[in-house]
């Protein structure tokens, strides 16, 4: 008896996983999709003003509404995405090409320098990420290569402590040992034995980075520190339509200035999310949960 | 195995094998390990020479330092391990002295280690003949990828593996197979000494003896010394030419095979010989060695076997000697003299 109750619930959430996995997928690829083809799919110039009317709510010619410069919310998006997207991957870039070798270096090395390596970037990753950044963003000015720069640093202390974590536990491996006791160089070992098992973790990392860094670069645009004014992003559109929020004294009420580019960070995030874990459930199945 | 034999001498590096005296001369090497809780004295004093082409047994219960000894020929001690002291001379020069880079010369081409459990001591990740051409690239980089996988294929079939599985991957050959690939990258380059350690521990009896007798007849086939680390009495008392008792981190007693068999000196080996089971005296109990080995961190004054000796006295807390009872019999142990 126990086992027929047992059996569906073990499939149904083995079914939710895989189907939430696919559901972020779909996700990533529409962004992608947008990141790619907005100039086609965009009705609109994104920066172009008085397009139509100042405030219009959303209708059939503008379906998500203008903003008060009269420029359409709807080709703001799309072009939104271009550079959140662009920031998210390239910060993501960046850590990831210093983070990792970092790792593998200092898990492999051992002693004096992996010890120092490990307190400078415990230090960096126990500073609040977007404390940091903004700290970082505002030092270095705005732009999406500085964005970029400021999102990355915070995230480097995290390949960092996985890698080297990793590599710790792949280095007791008999193999290893036994590969030195051949002759085979630190090189060789480093990248045919050590590399090849960390990049399933790095896969996984990578796609829980993007999401992170993508709430990151919209926080600092809402602050003022992303992007210069006219460019589309979504953080720097919450932050331009945050005084006409519904039931705020003194503006008008126009909730769809917050509510699209709100819903996009929203959305692009749970994609990115959800397909990180279910790629976590998939290449890491010993670390499932109840298991 | 003769043909196998020949076709594996072509594949040498066409040395010539004359007999020289002391390949190998291991004098008062020490390793220790630095813990936090202390110093762990895991080969203290240990001196020994082989010959070429000799078979050496090292016997000894678990953490007795065996394997450290191992590690310690090849400089593998891992930290926060140390050799502290002592010399390894192979061919009149001393290990001790090398460099790490001049040290991965000689891993695998002059001295090579096969290990204990042969289900993780491949890289999962790799295919069996990259395995071979890896190790014979690192040690060979002018030898063309072709010519490496060739050599990989007549060392598989010396082996007794079918040159056809060069392209599987470890996990799918059985244990005794895998361990025959071990022994073979181990052999692939001809080394002077091939140390290994436990070779046949994880392994079932049959294939324990088979993999043996590989190893037997490759060192026919080379003239190559072997070192055999066991805590397996029997094995050693069948296979080596020399047997090395080490007890607590310290050589107890080194003899001849047959020296050893018959008038086994040390007190510990007595008790290791008696604790082998005999078929000729089926209702004959083994005997086991009272008590346990002591804390390597907190050793007694004097014989480190005091505590377990059926013939212990007051002499043994002050000193332990190293006699020569003849034939190059050498017992740590008062009750020989000292």
């Amino acid at each position: 008896m126990a086992r027929l109750v047992r059996l569906p619930r073990r499939f149904l959430k083995k079914g939710g996983e895989w189907y939430l996995t696919y559901a972020g997928l779909a996700i990533i690829t529409l962004i992608f999709a947008i990141f790619l083809l907005a100039p086609i799919i965009a009705p609109y110039d994104p920066i172009k003003t008085d397009v139509g009317e100042r405030f219009t709510a959303p209708n059939f010619q503008f379906p998500m509404g203008t903003d008060l410069h009269g420029r359409d919310v709807y080709s703001r998006i799309i072009y939104g995405a271009r550079t959140v997207m662009l920031v998210a991957l390239a910060s993501t870039i960046i850590s990831l090409i210093a983070g990792v070798p970092i790792g593998l270096a200092s898990g492999y090395a051992g002693g004096k320098a992996d010890r120092v390596l490990s307190l400078v970037m415990d230090s960096i990753y126990s500073f609040p990420g977007l404390i940091l950044a903004i700290a970082l963003a505002a030092m270095l000015g705005p732009g999406v290569v500085n964005m970029s720069i400021s999102i990355a640093v915070v995230y480097i202390p995290t390949y960092f402590r996985m890698i080297r974590g990793q590599v710790l536990s792949v280095k007791e491996n008999l193999y290893i040992e036994a590969a030195r006791a051949v002759g085979a160089k630190a090189r060789t070992i480093v990248f045919n034995y050590i590399f090849p098992n960390v990049i399933p973790s790095i896969l996984v990392l990578m796609s829980l980075n993007i999401a992170d860094a993508i709430l990151t670069e919209a926080g600092l645009s809402f602050l003022g520190l992303g992007i210069s004014a006219p460019t589309a992003d979504w953080g720097f559109d919450l932050q331009s339509g945050r005084p006409y929020f519904p039931g705020l004294p003194g503006r008008g009420s126009y909730w769809w200035l917050i509510t699209f580019p709100g819903l996009m960070i929203i959305v692009t995030v749970l994609g990115f999310s959800l397909f990180g874990e279910g790629l976590n459930e998939i290449l890491n199945p010993r670390q499932r949960e109840g298991e | 195995m003769e043909k196998a034999s020949t076709r594996f001498l072509i594949l040498g590096k066409g040395k010539v094998n004359n007999i020289a005296e002391d390949m190998l001369d291991v004098e008062d090497l020490r390793t220790y390990y630095y813990t936090r809780s202390g110093i762990v004295k895991a080969v203290d004093d240990v001196s020994f020479t082989m010959d070429k082409g000799e078979t050496l047994g090292i016997v000894g219960e678990s953490g007795c330092g065996k394997s450290t000894l191992g590690f310690s020929i090849l400089k593998l001690i891992p930290p926060p391990g140390r050799i502290v002291g002592g010399r390894i001379v192979l061919d009149n020069s001393d290990l001790i002295a090398k460099s790490e880079k001049e040290m991965r010369e000689i891993r695998g081409r002059r001295i090579s280690m096969i290990f204990q459990d042969p289900m993780t001591s491949l890289n999962p990740l790799m295919k069996i003949g990259t395995h071979f051409v890896e190790l014979l690239l690192t040690h060979d980089p002018l030898l063309s990828e072709e010519d490496a996988l060739g050599r990989a294929k007549s060392i598989l079939s010396v082996l007794g593996i079918s040159p056809e599985r060069i392209d599987d991957y470890p996990h799918q050959f059985s244990g005794g197979m895998r361990q025959r690939i071990m022994i073979g990258l181990a052999i692939a380059l001809n080394p002077d000494l091939v140390i290994a350690d436990e070779p046949t521990t994880a392994l079932d009896v049959i294939v324990q003896a088979k993999i043996l007798d590989l190893l037997k007849s490759l060192r026919d086939a080379y003239g190559m010394a072997l070192i055999l680390i066991t805590h397996d009495l029997s094995i050693v008392l069948e296979r080596c030419d020399k047997i090395i008792v080490m007890y607590a981190g310290q050589l107890m007693e080194q003899a001849e095979r047959l020296d050893l068999q018959e008038r086994p000196s040390h007190p510990y080996a007595q008790g290791l010989l008696r604790s082998i089971p005999n078929i000729e005296l089926a209702d004959q109990r083994l005997e086991a060695i009272p008590g346990d080995p002591p804390d390597l961190l907190n050793l007694p004054r004097g014989c480190r076997f005091q505590q377990r000796c059926p013939y212990a006295m007051e002499y043994c807390h002050k000193e332990t000697p190293l006699i020569d009872v003849g034939h190059n019999h050498l017992v740590r142990c008062f009750l020989y003299g000292g």
